[in-house]
């Protein structure tokens, strides 16, 4: 056993920089031999998008209907990228919301192939064919797929989004520490880049307009589990989700929690703000 | 300005195919839920014939089982309530905000166990009928 050990070690050994270097090359080049190949199948292949156009202030266009666009693919490509090139090649009046390109503005969201998704972070190679891209369900359109954003943002100010602690630092610069379990706790509820993906998925929020939502929800969380605000504030934050039209509403169907492109639990989020709001009513007299 | 329009299947039921776990557990609950406040009825007014005299109690539900549709009628009662029991404990759990990220599996887990409970009610329900 031991002399095996040895003699591995030894051929290891007698290799030189040289062929190291070689043999990591022709690993290297077998993998981007692979890439070319890959690529020039797919330099071939279009995918035919199917996408939803409507625009009220132009005759003739009032019907909302669907456009086929022809799309050459190439690996990498997003839904946002297939959009953007058939905007470019074919249609400039085709419409819709996008900036970073990185999953970080929120504001391509999209109802792709039936599911709420942000077109900059879906893979167009992953997708059944034809694409299917169509606005947000559950909100107004505005033009193609752009749709009416106020009532999502009308309800994340309703949670007052901002952290208001009760005393400040006392140097102007000074840090507001928080500990390590309480930044764990309310973590991943800070990822939220307000898409109004899992607003325009929840069913609950589709029937009810004055339900505040899982993202409004989701950015209650984070402040009301915040352990640097004061328990006055804690308190007014349970009011407002506690309301009638507050955490009460959801009814654990997942979908929101399904389609966050950020991964965020919101389900868990607005179940443990339940929990809370039991808590803080609890009264043993 | 943004209009308001009907987007046809888009927002419908259409899509159930599209459906996640998480939503058919709750299509699944609500309608097994109202199968049951339903059922209640038909308990009570079977079970109202005692009031009148035990004989009529007898008479009554011994012509009930002698129908073989009632004994279907009673597996599907247990399939719906079994279901029903199952998810509510699921989300029992989902309240406690225990195991929601593996909520579909949960889900499967109650349907499952309900169609080997419906299974091996059979015999019970359909000796002797068939």
């Amino acid at each position: 056993m031991s002399t095996e050990i040895q003699q591995e070690t030894e051929t290891a050994d007698e290799q030189t920089p040289e062929q190291i270097r070689e043999e990591v090359a022709a690993d290297l080049s077998e993998k981007r031999r692979e890439q070319i190949k890959e690529d020039l199948n797919s330099a071939e292949k279009t995918i035919q998008l199917e996408v939803f156009r409507y625009d009220p202030e132009i005759e003739g266009k009032e019907e909302p209907r669907f456009d086929s666009f022809k799309v050459p693919y190439h690996r990498g490509m997003t839904v946002l990228d297939a959009l953007i090139y058939a905007r470019d090649k074919y249609d400039s009046s085709l419409t819709f919301r996008h900036s970073c390109r990185q999953a970080v503005c929120g504001s391509d969201a999209l109802f792709v192939n039936g599911q709420q998704r942000l077109g900059c972070k879906t893979q167009m190679g992953e997708l059944e064919h034809p694409v299917r891209i169509e606005p947000l369900p559950h909100q107004d359109v505005v033009k193609d797929l752009v749709v009416d954003m106020e009532h999502f943002y009308d309800q994340m100010e309703a949670v007052e989004p901002f952290f208001d602690p009760d005393d400040l630092p006392d140097g102007e610069l000074e840090e507001q520490r928080q500990t390590p379990e309480n930044r764990e706790k309310v973590k991943l509820s800070t990822r939220c880049i307000w898409c109004g993906a899992c607003m325009s998925s929840c069913n609950i929020a589709a029937g009810d307009n004055e339900y505040l939502g899982p993202a409004a929800i989701n950015k209650a969380y984070r402040f009301a589990m915040d352990e640097r605000e004061g328990s006055d504030r804690k308190q007014e934050r349970l009011r407002i989700i506690e309301q009638e039209h507050g955490v009460w509403r959801c009814q654990t169907q997942f979908s929101c929690t399904e389609v966050c492109p950020k991964d965020i639990p919101l389900t868990e989020h607005i179940q443990a703000l339940k929990r809370e709001s039991i808590k803080n009513n609890l009264k043993f007299w | 300005m943004s209009q308001s329009y009907d987007r046809g299947t888009v927002e419908s039921f259409g899509r159930w195919l599209e459906f996640k776990p998480g939503m058919w557990a709750w299509i699944l609950h609500k309608l097994t839920g109202w199968i049951l406040v339903g059922y209640l009825f038909t308990h009570i007014a079977v079970l109202s014939t005692a009031t009148q005299s035990p004989g009529m109690y007898t008479s009554t539900l011994q012509g009930l089982e002698e129908l073989l549709i009632v004994r279907f009628l009673e597996i599907g009662l247990l399939t719906v309530a079994v279901f029903h029991i199952l998810n509510g404990i699921r989300l029992l759990f989902v309240d406690l905000g225990l195991g929601l990220g593996r909520q579909d599996v949960s889900f499967y887990v109650s349907l499952i166990m309900t169609a080997l409970i419906t299974l091996a009610s059979l015999p019970t329900f359909l000796g002797g009928a068939l």
